[in-house]
């Protein structure tokens, strides 16, 4: 077993008992990413030289035993949403190209505080809308549990990093399931957060309204102890919330006996592979056995959350992705002959065609005379899903499900068909217009691929998701699965 | 014009901008100095629109809101929210600008003023908070520059919009509105009221109906005035163009025109045909407000006298004419002028015929402001003491105040006015000092037996027959002369 395919808690030991460096995991992590890089295309930058100079203050830290933290020394990728002073963050996009940021998001501030390692910036989809990492403004991203799949998306780069051994962990972002679907089409664990437990600033917006940074780890330790270092209000986003941050390791290991745990009907969709069916019903059994009970429940506004979330997500979109105009920063078009000749030209050369998709969804919303009909019938749809959510929350404390209702598709499958592809994200997208927290973790292979199991728990109580899903883990061995590309290595 | 107003009525409604004073910026804590800061040295992520910043609300900028809401006797809503108004132009670092749509923090409130004494009110809209934008600077005409700059430091800096009901009906109601409006803004001290610079700026829409319609006509936006006479000029030169358009069978388009002051006349700058779709929504990165009851009361304790109740007392504590009182409180700095004049002794008839007349005429002619003078109430409050008491004619008066205006210390010129109006000569000292001691027997009888105090007393009562012009030194040495 090399140091690369540990997890925070046991490499966090052996750092502190001075038995590894972090300089050596750093090693270990970046020799990986030189072994299988060119095959996953996980990153879209490697900072090398910032790695290894961050493992070195954190050495330092170690050795004087000042201020060590759960993340001190521990090897850690970024999604290219994320800003990082000084360190070229696009976002996947090409009309990003050449910007570095002035200032950290407030994130990444947190991780660095905590002495974290940074290893670069992971691919994704551009500005985070696409649910295979086929619309990186770079290049497409390989899962590491069969390089001609998708990896999902949007925080792709993020998790096949994470399951080939190129990150120890990572933060990804979830605006309609970005973290949780890649997590379960790679095998790994992904929170998305509840809207407002993790700042927002500097994370490069999609849809402001339904953004989420969260962690991707190897297990679900590793995702709580993330969890806690970068949540908490912040006074630099106004939409973070006040809310104290509980202690998620004390309350992890207190099991799911005598809780009650719902089935939403709704999401065991129609297109669901029967593989995966199997693997979910599979893990609902297990934890009926680990004493909770189980009961079918019902949203029954799921099947209006996905047109909602093509409003909403747009439309929001279309405002936020109005500074990228050539004029200031990143991609410049050349040859405009006036103002207007530049804004087009540069917007027409630096975005990909399903941003240019977004953004004309979003400013039909938005246009005078299709408003009513549209942004506000969405926002109208969003309070019955958040109502529904509320009303199975009086019956049961947590619901499950599947994460995606297929494996990971081959690359290629879906690109032609835009709506195929959206319905990827038919059972992540409720979590994010509901406003509560959701997480995947691994339940098994489906011919040899990995499958999530979603756990949604109500608004702030990321401790019961984590909880739920520590139970279901800790009663099996899936998670230790590894990918062909990270078990090679061993 | 009397011909073309029985015709027609002029409506006007005007939107005026006015920056609010805070220290800091609308959605960040950059410095809200533009006028002087060196290009950009003022912004940070926030106001640069950078990916990923987030705008944080300045409290203080709502309170000034709220605060002129309140002075212009709106509602105050308990829900308000930003919304984004979305339009490309590249002074517009995020592309859309964190303005209000549906819930502004103010509406339906009024503003009375007067115009040559006959009272006028116009009803407020709203009064609304958004963000400026940043400054261009084109190489040579705009059409033709082929680069520009921009400047950001002006670029989220607090921005009121109060606008008014269609009510006006002139270009005369129009300037006083905006002139009262100004000095309530500055009473409040929310804005400095500095037009030139651009911190208060005034859009009209102007149209015109058949008299007695009820009906509004095609409305005119006029932009780019900046001072009352340029308001003023440009309504009255869109009434005429308006009119001769109408009367000549023609039909007036929606649009938007600029005022050429140099020129004096307005050009069009667009039509409503390509008028924008600003495509309104809520602003996602700042959750609503609500604007607590407790707050909006401790706001309102807090306003100072605003200047119609000022001038209803100063009418019934100072016997003033409203004309005069509706003058002296059209800015704060000038009430306050009139005021401390008064509390130092100053008549108030003669104090407020100084300061409307003289002194206005003066400020006029320099372009400034009462505070910007060296005059002080003090030196108004000696000058009236003077002529009061006789010693200074009106026309010696007028000669010092023009000298003390003109001088960077008005204390001398002062001083000349208060030698020459003192009687120093021997012979008219001669017939006071009699009568002093002729009426004061006992006291006379009191030095002579040694007291010291009594002769101050008699010469008290000198200068008290003199009115204050006698001057003291003679009348010791003639008192002294006569009683031994
Ligand atoms: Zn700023």
């Amino acid at each position: 077993m090399k140091l690369f395919h540990r997890t925070i808690r046991d490499l966090h030991q052996m750092l502190r008992d001075r038995e590894i460096s972090s300089v050596e995991l750093t090693q270990s992590v970046l020799d990986q990413i030189q072994a299988v890089g060119d095959r996953t295309k996980a990153y879209l930058l490697v900072t090398k030289e910032l790695a290894l100079r961050q493992a070195h203050a954190a050495d330092e830290r170690l050795r004087s035993k000042r201020d060590v933290r759960p993340l001190t020394g521990i090897p850690i990728a970024l999604k290219d949403v994320l800003c990082v002073k000084e360190v070229a963050s696009t976002a996947g996009s090409k009309i990003l190209k050449g910007f570095t940021p002035p200032y950290s998001a407030t994130v990444v501030e947190r991780l660095e505080a905590e002495g974290a390692v940074f290893l670069g910036k992971t691919n994704c989809d551009e500005f985070a809308m696409g649910s295979s990492n086929e619309n990186s403004g770079y290049w497409p991203v390989h899962n590491p549990w069969g390089l001609d799949r998708v990896p999902g998306g949007s925080s792709g780069g993020s998790a096949a990093a994470v399951a080939s051994g190129e990150a120890i962990a990572a933060l990804g972002s979830d605006t309609g399931g970005s973290i949780r679907q890649p997590a379960a089409l790679t095998g790994i664990v992904g929170l998305k957060p509840t809207y407002g437990r993790v700042s927002r600033y500097g994370l490069i917006a999609f849809a402001s309204s339904l953004d989420q940074i969260g962690p991707m780890t190897r297990d679900v330790v590793d995702s709580a102890l993330l969890l806690q270092a970068i949540a908490g209000h912040d006074p630099r986003d106004s939409t973070s919330s006040p809310k104290p941050v509980p202690d998620y390791l004390a309350t992890l290991g207190d099991g799911v006996k005598g809780m009650r745990l719902g089935v939403p009907k709704e999401y065991f969709v129609a297109g669901m592979e029967p593989a995966v069916e199997q693997s979910i019903r599979d893990a609902i059994r297990l934890l009926e056995q680990q004493g909770a009970s189980i009961e079918e429940v019902s949203l029954p506004h799921s099947d209006v959350a996905l047109p909602a979330y093509y409003i909403i997500a747009p439309a929001e979109a279309s405002s936020n992705l109005a500074r990228y105009d050539g004029v200031r920063y990143g991609y410049q078009a050349e040859g405009a002959r006036n103002l207007i000749e530049e804004y087009m030209l540069t917007r027409q050369q630096g975005f990909g065609a399903e941003v240019k998709r977004r953004i004309m969804l979003g400013t039909y919303a938005l246009s005078s005379g299709y408003y009513d009909a549209y942004y506000l019938q969405a926002q109208k749809v969003r309070t019955l899903i958040i109502d529904d959510f509320k009303r199975a929350f009086t019956k049961v404390d947590a619901l499950l499900g599947a994460t995606s209702p297929t494996v990971a598709f081959p690359l290629g499958a879906k690109t032609q068909d835009p709506v195929a592809m959206y319905l990827n994200d038919i059972i992540t997208i409720p979590a994010n217009l509901g406003n509560v927290c959701a997480i995947s973790v691994p339940c098994g292979l489906a011919d040899g691929l990995p499958v999530g199991l979603q756990v949604i728990a109500p608004g702030f109580r990321e401790d019961l998701a984590l909880r739920i899903a520590f139970a279901f883990e800790a009663a099996t061995e899936f998670h230790k699965a590894q990918s062909p590309l990270m078990g090679a290595a061993a | 014009m009397s011909a073309i107003a029985t015709k027609y009525e002029v409506v006007v409604g005007l939107e005026v901008h006015a920056q609010v004073l805070t220290q800091s910026k609308m959605f960040c804590g950059c410095s809200t100095d533009y006028l002087t800061a060196p290009p950009n040295a003022n912004t940070c992520p926030v106001c640069l629109g950078l990916p990923g910043s987030l705008p944080v609300i300045n409290r203080r900028a709502v309170e000034a809101t709220i605060r002129t809401a309140l002075a212009l006797n709106c509602e105050i809503p308990e829900f308000s929210k930003f919304d984004r108004k979305n339009y490309f132009y590249p002074d517009l670092p995020k592309g859309y600008q964190i303005s209000q749509y549906d819930l502004p923090f103010s509406r339906r409130g009024h503003l009375d003023f007067d115009v040559r004494g006959a009272p006028c009110r116009c009803g407020i809209t709203r009064v609304h908070l958004e963000e400026d934008t940043g400054k261009l600077l084109h190489e040579g005409a705009i059409h033709e520059a082929q680069s520009s700059l921009v400047n950001f430091n002006r670029s989220g800096v607090p921005l009121m919009e109060i606008v008014s009901e269609p009510d006006l009906r002139s270009a005369d109601e129009a300037r006083e509105y905006v002139m009262r409006l100004r000095a309530i803004l500055q009473y409040i001290g929310v804005n400095n009221g500095d037009m030139e610079s651009g911190q208060l700026r005034c859009d009209a829409n102007v149209s015109l109906r058949p008299a007695g319609s009820s009906e509004l006509g095609t409305k005119v936006e006029v932009k780019n005035m900046n001072s009352f006479r340029a308001i003023h000029r440009a309504i009255e030169y869109e009434v005429v163009r308006q009119t001769e358009v109408l009367d000549s069978g023609g039909r007036l388009t929606q649009e938007t025109r600029g005022w050429n002051d140099a020129r004096g006349l307005t050009v069009s700058q667009r039509t409503k045909e390509f008028a924008e779709d600003y495509r309104y929504f809520p602003e996602p990165d700042l959750p609503p407000l609500d604007v607590s009851r407790h707050w909006v009361e401790e706001i309102r304790a807090g306003l100072p006298e605003l200047p119609a109740a000022r001038r209803e007392r100063f009418v019934a504590a100072y016997g003033l004419t409203p004309y005069d009182a509706s003058l002296l409180t059209s800015t704060r700095p000038m009430a306050e002028f009139f005021e401390e004049t008064v509390r130092l002794g100053g008549p108030a008839k003669a104090s407020a015929n100084w300061i409307l007349g003289d002194f206005s005429r003066l400020l006029n002619a320099d372009h400034k402001e009462i505070q910007e003078s060296s005059i002080k109430p003090t030196h108004l409050q000696q000058l009236l003491h003077l002529v009061e008491t006789g010693g200074l004619s009106g026309k010696m008066a007028k000669q010092t105040f023009d000298a003390m205006y003109h001088a960077p210390d008005p204390a001398p010129a002062l001083a000349e006015a208060k030698g020459s109006s003192q009687i120093s000569g021997d012979a008219e000292l001669a017939g006071l000092v009699d009568q002093v001691i002729a009426e004061n027997a006992k006291s006379v009888a009191d030095f002579k037996a040694g007291k010291e105090q009594a002769l101050k007393f008699l010469i008290g009562q000198a200068m008290k027959l003199s009115r204050g012009r006698a001057n003291p030194q003679r009348l010791d040495a003639l008192l002294r002369e006569k009683i031994v």
